[in-house]
C-alpha cells in the first residue's frame, strides 16, 4: 500500500529531500505502460453525461473480470478541453481518444480495445476535411496546434489526489524556491521570465510582486482572482478544476516571495466543482505540510483560505475583491494608493488572476528562460482560451503568444459552421472588442489587440458569424455592464445606460447618423472619468464594432434593417407554403395565436399580432419558418 | 427544498464563523443555501453575531445577485444569458419561459412554484444554449424543450 495524504496526517514532509523522496517512491509504483482508462470530468463532459460513462466502464470492467489479464485502473480527471466533442475517453498509454460517449458503449471498448487492443471506430474522431478517422490525440488537429504549459498536467492527473499532481510534477517549483532562493532572487526570476497577468490588463506580475514586497515586516497577503466574471471564459475555472495544485504552489511561491503568510482565493460561487477540488488540495497540501508552518524546512509559514463570491462582475476588480474578502459591498476605491502599498485590511497585498499563479510554479520548475523562450518580444509564454460560439472545436485552448488569429480559429478551432470566413471574433469579455475578418492574420498578444481596439482580457474568445448583428452584440455587452456597473461613480453608472439607450434605438431602426458621432464623444467621457476599469473599458463594445462595422450601423439606421436578422423590431417571420406541411406545430407553440391554416395545408402568419418570438422558428422541424 | 429547510436550525450556521465583520458574506451565503432566502429575522441575528450594522449588512444582501431577501420558488430554473448562448439565442428563450410562467422578468411566480433566474455565464459554452433546471443542465436548449421540462415539473 502506498501512502496518502487521507490516511497520513504525520507524513509531514520536512524537506526537500523528503518530498523528492515521496515522489520517487510514488513514480516507481506506477507502471508507466499500464492501461488507464481517463474519462473527462470537466464541468462540459459531466453536462453531457461522463458520470454516467464513468460507471458503465467499472461495471463492464467488473463484468469482464477475469478474462482481463491486467486489469486497467480508471481515472476521472479535469476539462481535457475538446468540449464539443464530450464525453471523452481517453486509453493510455496508446492515448487513444474516442469522443462523445455514451454509457452503452462501455462493453464495447472494454471487450474490444482493453481485451483484445482493437479500436472503436464509431468512436473515433473524424477529420472534418479529410473524413480520416484518428486515434489519437497527439494527431487530432484540435490539439496537435496547441502548446500546453498551464494545462500540461490538466487532463493527466486526478485533481482529488495529491499524490497524482506529485508525480505529475507539482511542488517542485515552491520547493526550489522556498529552499534553495532568497524571495529576492524569486521575484527576479518572474522579473526575467517577462510573465504578465493573465487576468487582462497584462501588468508585469514581477514588478507588481516587487512593489508589495519593498514593504519590509509587517502583515502582507496574497491573493488569486478566481472571480472569472467574463461571459464566455471558463480557462480558470478548468485550471482550479483540473490541476488546483497548480494555483496553491503559485501562492505558496508569491507569499514567500513577497512575506504574506496568508493568502485568499476568491472563487465565482457558480463554480462549485471548482470550490471541491480547491479545498481538497489544500486539505492535502496541509496534510503533507506544503501549507502551514516551517513548509518543506524552510522556516516559512503560510496557509491559504476560500472565498466564495457572492455574484457581482465588479468584484474581479482587484479593490472591489479585496473590499468583498473583507465582507463588504464590493466597490472599487481610487488608486492609488496602489493595493501593493494599501490593499486588503489595508495591508501590502498583491493579487493575481488564476491563470498568472499557475505559470509561476512553472516558471520557478522550469526556469525563468525557458518561460521567456515562449512567446514574443513583450508577450511572454503562452496563453489560454475559451474559444467558444460559431466555431465547429468549442473548447478550452493553450497556444503561444504571437500565434495568429486565423490560425485559432480556423485551424484548432476547425473554421466556422457553414462558412469559410468568421465575421468576427470577439476577446477581452465585456471591456475588449469585437476584431473582424480582415484581422485574421493579426497576432494574438497583449499589445496587437490593444492596438486593434480590442484586449487579451482574461482570455474569452467568441466567434461570430454573419447571423450574428454587430449592434446586438454591443447592445448585449453594454446591458451586462449596465447591469453589473456597482453605480458608485456616475460616469459609469449614468454614461453606460445611455450608450446602450441610443443603441436600443439604432436596434429599432430609429436614430440618426449623428448619434453615431455622440456616442463617439460620450464613450470617451466614460473612458476619461469612470473610476475602475468596469466604466473605463465599458465603451470597447461600441467603439471596436464601430471601427469595423459602421455600414451595418448605418444599415439599421438609414435602411431600418438588420442584415443579420437578428434585431427583433426589424425582422419579419414567414411560413414558406412549399415547405410548410400544414402539421400545426408552429400553430401550437404561437403565444399569440398569430398562425393560422387549415391541417395538412400550409400556414400563414399574422404581422400585426407576432410578437418575434421564434417559438414558430424553433417548433418547425421542416425548416418551413424564415427570418428575414 | 424549502419544506427541509425550516428544520435546519439558524443558530447552528451563525456559530459556525467566529463574529467578526469579515465572515458576513460567510454567514448570508450559508443562510440563502439553508433557506433559499434571508429573512429579516436572520439578518438581524447576523448582525449581532458579526457586529455589522444592519444598514450595512442590507447593503451587502442587496448588492450581491445570489441573495434574496424574499423566498424563491419550488422549482429554480436558470438561463444563462453568457455572450455564447446569447449568440445562440438564450435571451428569446428566457424571455418565452417568463412569459409563460405569467413573470415580466426574473422573479417568482405568486404561487411560489417557480423561480427563473438568469446567470451572466455558466462557463458550459459548447452546449450553448444552457438551461439549469433545479440542477439538471439542460445542453442544447429551445424554447419548446424547456417548456416542455418546466410543464413536467407543474404536473408532478
Amino acid at each position: 500500500m502506498q501512502a496518502t495524504a487521507k490516511d497520513t496526517a504525520e507524513l509531514r514532509l520536512g524537506s526537500l529531500e523528503e518530498l523528492e523522496k515521496l515522489r520517487g517512491e510514488l513514480r516507481a509504483a506506477e507502471d508507466p505502460n499500464h492501461t488507464r482508462i481517463i474519462v473527462c470530468h470537466g464541468t462540459g463532459c459531466i453536462a453531457n453525461g461522463s458520470a454516467g460513462v464513468t460507471e458503465a466502464l467499472k461495471a463492464a470492467l467488473a463484468a469482464a473480470g477475469e478474462d482481463i489479464a491486467v486489469m486497467p485502473g480508471i481515472k476521472t480527471t479535469g476539462c481535457h478541453g475538446f468540449c464539443s466533442r464530450g464525453p471523452l475517453v481517453i486509453i493510455k498509454p496508446k492515448n487513444i481518444f474516442y469522443q462523445q460517449v455514451k454509457p452503452g458503449d462501455a462493453e464495447e471498448i472494454v471487450q474490444k480495445t482493453i481485451k483484445a487492443g482493437e479500436m472503436v471506430e464509431s468512436l473515433l474522431y473524424e477529420h472534418p476535411q479529410t473524413g480520416e478517422k484518428i486515434e489519437t490525440t497527439e494527431d487530432i488537429p484540435f490539439y496537435a496546434g496547441q502548446q500546453r504549459v498551464v494545462l500540461a498536467n490538466i487532463g493527466q492527473i486526478d485533481p482529488t489526489k495529491i499524490d497524482d499532481a506529485l508525480r505529475a510534477g507539482a511542488y517542485a517549483g515552491a520547493a526550489k524556491a522556498l529552499t534553495n532562493m532568497e524571495p529576492k532572487q524569486v521575484i527576479e526570476a518572474v522579473i526575467n521570465s517577462g510573465l504578465r497577468g493573465r487576468g487582462g490588463a497584462g501588468f508585469p506580475t514581477g514588478i507588481k510582486w516587487n512593489l508589495a514586497a519593498k514593504h519590509e515586516g509587517g502583515q502582507k497577503y496574497v491573493l488569486c482572482n478566481a472571480d472569472e466574471g467574463d461571459p464566455g471564459a471558463f480557462m480558470d475555472r478548468s485550471v482550479m478544476e483540473g490541476d488546483p495544485h497548480a494555483v496553491v504552489e503559485g501562492m505558496i511561491i508569491g507569499g514567500y516571495a513577497i512575506g504574506a503568510d496568508t493568502g485568499y482565493v476568491y472563487v465565482r460561487a457558480e463554480y462549485p466543482l471548482a470550490i471541491k477540488h480547491l479545498e481538497k488540495a489544500l486539505r492535502d497540501a496541509r496534510a503533507y505540510g506544503l501549507l502551514g508552518e516551517n513548509i518543506l524546512g524552510s522556516g516559512f509559514n503560510f496557509d491559504i483560505r476560500i472565498n466564495r463570491g457572492a455574484g457581482a462582475f465588479v468584484c474581479g476588480e482587484e479593490t472591489a475583491l479585496m473590499r468583498s474578502v473583507e465582507g463588504k459591498v464590493g466597490e472599487p476605491v481610487p488608486r492609488p494608493p496602489y493595493p501593493s502599498d494599501k490593499g486588503l485590511f489595508g495591508k501590502p497585498s498583491v493579487l493575481n488572476n488564476v491563470e498568472t499563479w499557475a505559470n509561476v510554479s512553472r516558471i520557478l520548475d522550469k526556469g525563468a528562460d525557458w518561460f521567456a523562450g515562449l512567446g514574443t518580444e513583450k508577450s511572454k509564454g503562452t496563453k489560454v482560451f475559451a474559444l467558444v460560439g460559431k466555431v465547429n472545436n468549442v473548447g478550452l485552448v493553450e497556444v503561444p503568444m504571437g500565434i495568429k488569429l486565423r490560425e485559432i480559429v480556423m485551424e484548432i478551432g476547425g473554421g466556422v459552421p457553414g462558412s469559410d470566413h468568421f465575421k468576427a471574433v470577439q476577446t477581452g469579455g465585456p471591456s475588449g472588442g469585437c476584431l473582424p475578418w480582415q484581422d485574421a492574420d493579426l497576432p494574438v498578444d497583449f499589445d496587437s489587440l490593444i492596438a486593434a481596439g480590442s484586449m487579451m482580457g482574461s482570455g474569452g474568445m467568441i466567434v461570430m458569424d454573419d447571423r450574428d448583428c454587430m449592434v446586438d452584440v454591443a447592445k448585449y455587452f453594454l446591458g451586462f455592464l449596465e447591469e453589473e456597473s456597482c453605480g458608485k461613480c456616475f460616469p459609469c453608472r449614468l454614461g453606460v445606460p445611455r450608450l446602450r439607450e441610443t443603441l436600443n434605438r439604432f436596434s429599432k431602426g430609429q436614430g440618426t447618423v449623428e448619434d453615431i458621432d455622440d456616442l463617439y464623444s460620450l464613450a470617451e467621457a466614460i473612458k476619461a472619468g469612470s473610476l475602475c476599469a468596469l466604466g473605463g473599458t465599458a465603451p470597447n463594445a461600441v467603439l471596436s464594432t464601430l471601427r469595423y462595422f459602421r455600414d451595418e450601423y448605418e444599415t439599421h439606421i438609414l435602411e431600418h434593417r438588420c442584415p443579420a436578422g437578428v434585431c427583433k423590431d426589424l425582422i419579419t417571420y414567414s411560413i414558406d407554403p412549399e415547405v410548410c406541411t400544414g402539421c400545426r406545430a408552429c400553430a401550437r407553440a404561437c403565444p399569440q395565436n398569430a398562425i393560422t391554416g387549415e391541417k395538412k395545408k400550409p400556414h400563414t402568419i399574422d404581422e400585426s399580432l407576432c410578437i418575434r418570438c421564434g417559438m414558430c422558428f424553433e417548433s418547425c422541424k421542416f425548416g418551413a419558418v424564415q427570418v428575414q | 427544498m424549502a419544506q427541509t429547510a425550516i428544520d435546519i436550525d439558524i443558530d447552528e450556521i451563525i456559530e459556525r464563523y467566529p463574529g467578526k465583520p469579515e465572515y458576513l458574506i460567510f454567514l448570508l451565503q450559508d443562510i440563502q443555501a439553508a433557506f433559499n432566502y434571508i429573512s429579516s429575522e436572520a439578518l438581524t441575528l447576523v448582525c449581532d453575531h458579526t457586529g455589522v450594522p444592519e444598514s450595512q449588512a442590507y447593503a451587502v444582501a442587496t448588492f450581491y445577485n445570489s441573495f434574496s431577501l424574499e423566498p424563491k420558488g419550488e422549482n429554480l430554473i436558470h438561463v444563462c444569458l453568457g455572450t455564447a448562448c446569447h449568440l445562440k439565442g438564450s435571451g428569446l428563450i428566457a424571455e418565452n419561459l417568463m412569459r409563460r410562467l405569467g413573470l415580466d422578468g426574473p422573479g417568482t411566480t405568486e404561487d411560489l412554484k417557480y423561480t427563473v433566474e438568469t446567470v451572466n455565464c455558466l462557463g458550459a459554452c459548447a452546449l450553448a444554449p444552457v438551461a439549469v433546471v433545479n440542477g439538471q443542465y439542460q445542453p442544447k436548449v429551445t424554447s419548446p424543450k424547456l417548456m416542455k421540462t418546466v410543464q413536467k415539473l407543474g404536473d408532478e
